[in-house]
């Protein structure tokens, strides 16, 4: 059951100019979580910025009652996150939102992840991990210093490709190229993607054509993260009538049902 | 919740213009979906009132997003009534509200004055309503698209064709896209309105300055939040001084002191509408900060203040 909880700040570090990650203490929460869920932030007290920024769920250590957010700071809300310090609390709702199928036997997952998008599959990778698969991430970034999850990786046992648009680090390009030209399809059974659209269109193509079932997680504006407003609409194919709510449909949908 | 609207001297109850609310707190329609969507958070039955998404006579789907933008102390939402038409609500919601005892106003909306009636004889003899709040701020399609809410005439034609199907109290929710919000009160009171809700959404819009164009799909919106309560304290002021019948007052509540000076102004009760996003249990809270409110100052009902900053 989704709650509304103060969470004690533990932990609060820059990774790269813009990117964050943030730790806090929130055991009721914590013990609900599943991978590709997502937080509703409250980014201060005052009534600007108002609404609440939705954070997927980057890490969470449920023995210690931890959850971890890996954020960039694009705004006015995000920004003043970071003046979150050690023993503050930050006011978080949740887990929301319908996260990644897992698996009930092990496969051979490929998870890929574009900027900030690689945020979910982290602890979606622990989770595989712990469910005896095989796991293997190819994660897209600007450059070398934007790649900052690489030993979260390591630490899971979990095979780490990366692509970077200027080649700072890993294969140069984007990681869907890579993810085409370098990849032997064929491999895996299963396909997790987080990242900008047109990435995870991509990758949807390339999941299609192998035959290989996947997911992605979407986003949109929110105001209330809990299916009340009907403001995060979204169309997930063109000939639907209907709309989806990505707050609490997804964020989490079949590759099958979106088109991009 | 509800030990508190069981205390001692104080009497939490308010008779608004016949729906009958055990606290003045109530949530604003749209912003609280059918209350199930918030179970988790408050006891919804321990509201003064769950106002629920606007219905209308067919499902509608809604605007294509963007559908909200967040602006200063403020959002922005273009929403376009997406809800799945009155028969879906009377039987697939409704009966869970009444089985979990939630005080409910239904919200109703039409393009033609007939679908008002329709929409009101529907909702006749269901089990569970408290009243009708009337969303007057949308376009009559046989009058050009002008908004019903806009004009007295529409406005008094419309409460009127409501009451003649209904038994029920039907309060009309004004809107605040007009230059004389008075001229609008009275017509409603006029047409038989046993209460007036205030205020909708005022109509504005944002800009993309990268892409250059409307951030809304809808390119307008109704924006909402604290930062459009000087306006809504504005209209209730004025409204009160001219109408008989009580007014429920919302636009931007963020606290219990947000709620007073809508009491002040003449608000018999309250409505929390973007303030159920940024706090779930906002309506709670405002309500035992009301209840201590009282008890500091000695008062056993709320109407001992109701309209006490207006200069009749
Ligand atoms: C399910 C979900 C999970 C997300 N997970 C992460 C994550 O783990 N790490 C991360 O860095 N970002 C994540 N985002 C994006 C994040 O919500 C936005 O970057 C953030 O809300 C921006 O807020 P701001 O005030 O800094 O920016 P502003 O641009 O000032 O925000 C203005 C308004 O737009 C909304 N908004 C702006 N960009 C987005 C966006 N991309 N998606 C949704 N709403 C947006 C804000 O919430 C706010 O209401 C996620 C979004 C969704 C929907
Ligand atoms: C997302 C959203 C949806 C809304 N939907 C409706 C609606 O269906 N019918 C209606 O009468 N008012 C609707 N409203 C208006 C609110 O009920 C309320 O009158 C308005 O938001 C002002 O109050 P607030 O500032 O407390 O939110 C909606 C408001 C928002 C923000
Ligand atoms: S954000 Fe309100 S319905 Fe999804």
């Amino acid at each position: 059951m989704p709650i509304m909880e103060k969470g004690l700040v533990i932990n609060h570090q820059q990774l790269a100019q813009d990117m964050y990650v943030m730790e806090f203490l929130a055991p009721s929460i914590a013990k609900e979580c599943k991978p590709g869920q997502f937080l509703h932030v409250r980014p201060g007290n005052t009534n600007d910025p108002l609404l609440r920024r939705p954070l997927s769920l980057y890490d969470v250590d449920q023995e210690k009652g931890s959850i971890s957010l890996l954020y960039r700071v694009v705004g006015k809300g995000t920004d003043l996150l970071t003046g979150l310090k050690v023993n503050d609390y930050i006011d978080i709702m949740g887990p929301l939102g319908r996260g990644f199928s897992l698996p009930e036997s092990p496969k051979n997952a490929l998870l890929v992840g574009g900027g900030v998008g690689i945020a979910p599959l982290v602890y979606l990778g622990r989770v595989l991990k712990e469910r005896e698969c095989q796991v293997t991430v190819m994660c897209g970034a600007a450059n070398a210093g934007q790649l900052v999850v690489d030993d979260k990786f390591q630490q899971l046992d979990i095979t780490f490709l990366s692509a970077t648009i200027d080649g700072s680090a890993g294969y140069k390009g984007l990681v869907t190229d890579l993810l085409v030209t370098q990849v032997k399809p064929g491999g895996f059974d299963i396909i997790y993607t987080c990242g900008p659209e047109p990435m995870m269109d991509l990758v949807a193509l390339y999941a299609a054509i192998h035959h290989i079932w996947g997911e992605v997680s979407l986003e949109e504006h929110m105001a209330c993260g809990v299916g009340a407003c009907l403001g995060c609409a979204r169309r997930l194919k063109a000939s639907d009538e209907t709309y989806a709510k990505v707050c609490k449909d997804g964020p989490v949908f079949n590759m099958k049902e979106v088109e991009f | 919740m509800k030990n508190i609207s069981a205390g001692q001297d104080i009497d939490l109850r308010v008779n608004l213009g016949g729906i009958l609310m055990n606290n003045p707190v109530a949530v604003a329609s749209g912003t609280f979906g059918y209350g199930r969507e918030y179970e988790d958070y408050i006891d919804i039955a321990g509201l003064g009132a769950v106002i629920v998404k606007g219905t209308t006579l067919e499902p509608r789907h809604g605007n294509p997003p963007p559908r909200i933008i967040e602006t200063a102390a403020g959002m922005l939402n273009a929403i376009g009534l997406e809800n799945p038409g009155v028969d879906v609500f009377v039987n697939q919601y409704l009966p869970y509200l009444f089985e979990k005892k939630v005080t409910v106003i239904a919200n109703i909306a039409g393009n033609t004055i007939e679908e008002y009636a329709t929409i009101a004889a529907r909702l006749e003899g269901c089990q569970g309503i408290a009243g009708i709040e009337l969303n007057i701020s949308c376009p009559n399609v046989k009058q050009g698209g002008l908004q019903f809410g806009t004009d007295p005439v529409m406005v008094k034609n419309v409460v009127q064709a409501v009451k003649a199907e209904t038994s029920l109290p039907v309060m009309p929710k004004l809107s605040p896209n007009v230059t004389n919000i008075v001229e609008i009160a009275l017509a409603a009171q006029e047409g038989g309105a046993d209460a007036l809700s205030m205020i909708n959404t005022l109509m504005g819009m944002a800009v993309d300055v990268r892409t250059r164009k409307p951030v809304l799909a809808n390119i307008f919106g109704g924006l909402s939040g604290p930062a459009i309560k000087p306006v809504a304290l504005r209209m209730i002021y004025q409204v009160y001084r001219e109408v008989d019948i009580p007014i429920l007052g919302g636009g931007g509540i963020m606290n219990a002191t947000d709620a007073l000076e809508f009491i002040m102004v003449g608000a018999a009760a309250v409505s929390i509408g973007t303030g159920n996003f940024v706090n779930p249990q906002m309506a709670g809270d405002i309500l035992a900060e009301l209840y201590y409110y009282m008890q500091e100052n000695d008062m056993k009902s709320l109407n001992e203040i109701v309209g006490i900053a207006v200069q009749k």
